[in-house]
């Protein structure tokens, strides 16, 4: 076990080149989460459009961990239906739990599948689901989806 | 000419030393400003006394009672004597977080009485609108946190004595802040994210001078360098045990005698008491007013085999190592471009812990290739977040020492640094 397990590539060109890093025009829900031992923030926004698609804008400010996590997150489910990006999310929460022993599934979790390393690093969890943690807060505050409330904590 | 100290030597008495971390690296713990390391010699005692003397002191008509009672008692003589107070002037707690809260506590239950009729509360403990506590923009959340609650419970207004870019007190306006309306100073001796030594004595002068209480945290100072605490003309002193080489679970508080004698007590119950009738109790004399329940006897029997040892070197040689270190730290993290120390830039009035930002990285980015190198350090707000929004910065990454590190520690950590620096490309 070594960093560079834990700082994979795609973590890293999501850390400097962040996608989705922009605030939501009309957002319906927004969530402030702060990662108190560290001073990680980051707030995010949704909203749904008229077919039922999620969209998600954040701003943020943190480690390369939990800022890539946003990234990551934000690229995932913009544009997905309510109940795909809900079991994205649930895939990330539970591969962060997994202390390593699961194997991501790329097809469900894209780039999020680099965060596998991180599960390794119990006080750097925290800082990988900040932001999962802030959408479904969100969600929850816009009313949109998401029946597992608080699972993420 | 005080002993340099022999550090060789010394890391042979601490056993966690000896041990690797992540892919058999040395350890290199440059995190004693969070909690020192203990020495065989503290492990010890503690579970000697456990081994041969353990029973509940203060109580007891048997042999055991005795002897755990003459180790809890002889331990407070000792930790007293280490700041040259009396033992009857010290006050066991179960950190400095506790100790600070037992005087708060004081503060906030002295005005519920006295708003209640009870007229026994000595005024200076009757908090209220109109009045003022003071503290500083470099307190540990455990020297402000407790202060905003009294402020909430009693009206009672919060300042703070803000700092400067160098991360010194701004003393300018000093005799605004301090005024006749101030009823508390409270302020840290050296920052835990700093390093800075603050003019405490002076500060307590000036509390003094207004008529109002005057205390100080005390735990980054009592560690590292020799503390008299009737030097600091302070009414109250508190540290703990932890940071000193003793064990976790015990925090001291000394108070000038007067003042502990006039203080309300916090916790209430057992062994605290003088007289308990259904509808009301007497409370005994300090320390044991302040020491409700069964207290901390291994833990302090602990604290006492650190004075013994920290003794044994002398303060003086604790504290002309730790300066040597600090320089060295400062010059070392200045020659790495992109870093940049938040606190005093020299090593005048200044302790151990040194902080930091590196361009383009966060704290926490840094301590986990740190931690890559065997490297222990602290990153975050350190529990003091408004000291970072002084500095605007979110969080720093800590290297603080102690008598059992060296320069080459730090070498290892500036390699670890630049390492950093390397792999994320800034
Ligand atoms: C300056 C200062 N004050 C107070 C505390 C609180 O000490 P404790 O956590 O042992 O109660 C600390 C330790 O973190 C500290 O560094």
């Amino acid at each position: 076990m070594n960093v560079e397990s834990l700082y994979q590539e795609i973590i890293l060109d999501h850390y400097k080149n962040p996608r989705g890093k922009h605030p939501l025009a009309e957002a319906e829900g927004e969530s402030y989460q702060v990662n108190p031992t560290c001073g990680d923030e980051v707030t995010v926004q949704v909203a749904r459009d008229r077919d039922g698609h999620l969209h998600v804008g954040y701003e943020g400010q943190g480690c390369s961990i939990s800022q890539a996590s946003a990234s990551v997150m934000a690229e995932m489910v913009e544009g997905m239906d309510v109940s795909t990006a809900d079991a994205v999310r649930h895939a990330f929460v539970e591969l962060m739990h997994s202390k390593g022993a699961v194997e991501p599934d790329e097809e469900v979790l894209g780039d999020g599948v680099a965060f596998v390393g991180v599960a390794k690093y119990p006080a750097r969890i925290k800082c990988a689901l900040l932001p999962w943690m802030a959408l479904q807060d969100a969600q929850v505050k816009a009313g949109i989806g998401t029946e597992d409330q608080g699972e993420a904590r | 000419m005080t002993k340099p100290l022999d550090v060789a030597r010394i890391r042979r008495d601490f056993p966690i030393l000896q041990r690797t971390v992540r892919d058999d690296r040395p350890l290199v713990y440059l995190d004693s400003a969070a909690t020192s390391q203990k020495p065989f010699q503290v492990i010890d005692a503690e579970s000697d006394y456990y081994r041969s003397c353990n029973a509940a002191v203060h109580r007891g008509a048997h042999q055991l009672a005795e002897e755990a009672t003459d180790a809890y008692e002889g331990a407070r003589a000792k930790i007293a004597g280490f700041v040259h107070g009396r033992p009857e002037d010290l006050v066991f707690t179960k950190n400095a977080t506790e100790s600070l809260n037992l005087v708060a506590y004081a503060f906030s239950n002295g005005a519920a009485k006295a708003q209640h009729g009870d007229d026994a509360i000595d005024p200076r403990f009757v908090i209220g609108p109109g009045d003022s506590i003071v503290v500083t923009q470099m307190e540990h959340h455990a020297n402000l946190v407790p202060w905003q609650e009294v402020c909430a419970k009693t009206g009672a207004t919060l300042r703070w004595i803000g700092v400067d870019d160098d991360g010194r007190l701004d003393l300018r306006d000093l005799s605004t802040i301090i005024d006749e309306s101030t009823k508390v100073v409270s302020v840290v001796h050296q920052s835990n994210l700093l390093g800075t030594i603050n003019p405490v004595s002076e500060l307590m002068a000036h509390a003094r001078a207004v008529g109002a209480l005057g205390i100080v945290d005390a735990c980054q100072s009592i560690p590292h360098m020799p503390v008299d605490v009737n030097e600091l003309g302070a009414d109250l002193v508190a540290w703990s045990g932890h940071k000193m080489l003793g064990p976790t679970g015990i925090g001291m508080l000394w108070g000038r005698p007067e003042v502990l004698e006039a203080m309300p007590p916090f916790i209430t119950g057992g062994s605290m008491i003088e007289t308990v009738f259904m509808d009301h109790s007497t409370y005994a004399a300090p320390p044991k007013r302040f020491e409700a329940g069964t207290p901390m006897v291994a833990q302090a029997v602990g604290v006492a085999a650190a004075v013994d040892y920290l003794d044994a070197l002398g303060m003086d040689a604790v504290e002309a190592h730790e300066h040597v270190l600090t320089g060295y730290a400062l010059e070392q993290l200045r020659n790495v471009p992109g870093v940049r120390i938040i606190g005093p830039q020299d090593d005048h009035a200044r302790g151990s812990a040194v902080s930091f930002v590196v361009d383009g990285l966060h704290p926490h980015d840094v301590g986990q290739f740190l931690d890559d190198h065997g490297v222990a350090v602290r990153v975050g707000h350190h529990c003091a977040w408004p000291t970072c929004r002084r500095f605007d910065v979110p969080a720093t990454t800590r290297l603080s020492t102690y008598i059992y590190n060296d320069t080459s520690d730090i070498d290892v950590a500036v390699d670890g640094i630049r390492a950093a620096q390397k792999f994320f490309g800034v």
